[in-house]
């Protein structure tokens, strides 16, 4: 389909990409991207990282203001989806029916709030508006306490640290970011916040958060004057759900990306796909499933390929001076295999799941080619080359 | 203020003015450069903001930089001795005039 309207909900860079790619297949007919957020589609990647430490909030803009005028792309802010009325083919935003041809959902997710007394105490740390005022609390002296280590929760810490800032992180779970990796990599981290001055609380979690700071599970206060809830996420899936669509821990899709309406694409973190490996549905919260998702839904859309989405996920996280890097999707109970001090190899039987590695880009990369292959080198032939995928 | 010259694959020449200490890469995005990608924001996890810096550039823009090598090699466009990602070239007062060209595809 060349013509027709195309209408994204989720102006996030999942649909920003999906409505660029679009154009770039030769899309011709009109398209509409809606977002909830004021202001224009911006990089979420920073606002942990760079933007808490410089503030710099124009650097996050994805594309200026002018490239939407240039691509024909109608970008309409400050606004929500009210509803999907597929028979009718048309998204209803309060009193307004905007007919489509094809919609891709693309709304992204929220952050999951725990049922802890005095949750609402806590500042969360998902939009720009929320970086902004962690950084503003972040001008005087804290005591902080972090509710989960995870990726945000570790980042925010590091940064805070720099800033001199005395800082606990506690996690429910008894390692570091244990669903994303290793529990090698895990302990490593541990040893790199320690070194840092972090205090971590490990298998701890945080039950109730009051005035004076949070209330460990072991019956432990760590007093706080600033509490970041950094406990993961959950998909945005009511519109699909209310609209008939299966959800099932995100928007169920095809491996083209269908959900259950052939009008209808689902990408990036709401999404819910076939892992291309295994089959298992899986969700992804990166900027590779949200990039790579949104180029293959417009291949889809405008040229009618029906090739199933292949993307090898990568993941990254910048804590302190340490780049993890994640090729591939391991399982938690994947085997590990650590080779010399900054990589551990993840093995499923006899099939390379992943490769996590600290500031090593060509370790990374080569990783990132291998799984990309029809037939990846297997546990045994990786073996008998010492592990080195230098070489494989 | 520096002065710089997008020229992409299909010759079309862009001249826009940069700050001082941003990026190569986020001056195009900030001017709407169609030719740079820069999916990872300069994160240094992609090489979707590919660019060759022009003959006449090379020595101001120096040698790339610790692990542009290994990103290259995702590149999709041929990869030459001028070739580096656009992330890791910061404006400085030096490089007034700079002119890059683009690759056909970024993806």
């Amino acid at each position: 389909m060349t013509a027709g309207h195309v209408v994204i909900i989720g102006a996030g860079q999942g649909g920003l990409q999906a409505a660029m790619s679009l154009r770039q297949e030769g899309h011709a007919g009109p398209i509409t991207l809606i977002g909830a957020e004021e202001g224009l589609p911006y990089q979420r990647p920073p606002l942990s990282k760079e933007y808490l430490k410089t503030g710099e909030a124009e650097k996050l803009a994805l594309r200026p203001a002018g490239f939407f005028d240039k691509k024909e792309i109608t970008l309409r802010t400050g606004t929500r989806a009210d509803a999907i009325d597929r028979a009718a083919r048309l998204v209803r935003l309060g009193g307004e029916a905007l007919a489509y041809d094809h919609l891709i959902l693309a709304t992204g997710t929220r952050n999951l709030v725990p049922p802890i007394p005095g949750v609402e105490r806590a500042l969360g740390l998902r939009t720009l508006d929320d970086a902004r005022a962690l950084r503003e609390a972040l001008a005087a002296p804290r005591r902080i306490a972090v509710i989960g280590g995870g990726f945000i929760g570790l980042e925010f810490a590091a940064v805070a640290r720099t800033f001199g800032h005395e800082v606990t992180v506690a996690e429910m779970a008894p390692r570091l970011m244990a669903r994303v990796v290793s529990p090698e990599m895990s302990a490593r981290f541990a040893r790199l916040h320690r070194d840092l001055g972090t205090t971590l609380e490990l298998g701890n979690g945080v039950t109730k958060v009051t005035a004076e700071g949070v209330v460990l599970a072991d019956g432990r206060t760590v007093a706080a004057d600033l509490v970041l809830l950094a406990a993961g996420v959950r998909p945005n899936t009511e519109l699909a759900e209310a609209a008939g669509l299966p959800v099932a821990n995100g928007i169920v899709v095809d491996a083209q990306l269908r959900t259950a309406d052939p009008h209808i694409h689902a990408l990036g973190d709401c999404a819910v796909f076939p892992d291309p490996q295994t089959g298992r549905p899986v969700r992804l919260e990166s900027v590779q499933a949200a990039t790579d998702h949104a180029r293959a839904i417009a291949k889809t859309i405008v040229g009618g390929t029906d090739e199933p989405y292949a993307g090898v996920p990568w993941f990254w996280s910048d804590q302190a001076e340490w780049k993890l890097q994640i090729a591939g999707l391991a399982a938690p109970g994947d085997e590990s295999v650590t080779v010399g001090d900054s990589t551990v190899l993840r093995f499923a039987g006899d099939r390379l799941t992943a490769v996590e590695t600290i500031n090593d880009a060509k370790m990374h990369m080569r990783a990132r080619k291998l799984l990309a292959q029809d037939a990846p080198p297997t546990r045994d032939m990786l073996a008998a080359e010492n592990y080195d995928l230098t070489i494989a | 203020m520096v002065k710089v010259t997008y020229i992409e694959h299909d010759g079309t020449e862009t001249v826009v003015e940069g700050d001082i200490g941003d990026s190569v890469m986020s001056t195009a995005i900030a001017n709407g450069i169609d030719g740079i990608v820069a999916e990872c924001g300069g994160s240094m996890m992609c090489a979707t903001c590919h660019c060759y810096v022009d003959e006449d550039w090379a020595d101001q823009t120096g040698p790339r930089k610790d692990g542009e090598d290994d990103m290259l090699e995702s590149a999709a466009c041929e990869v030459t001795e001028r070739s580096r990602l656009s992330c890791q070239i910061k404006l400085t007062p030096e490089l007034d005039g700079l002119v890059v060209h683009l690759p056909e595809e970024q993806v």
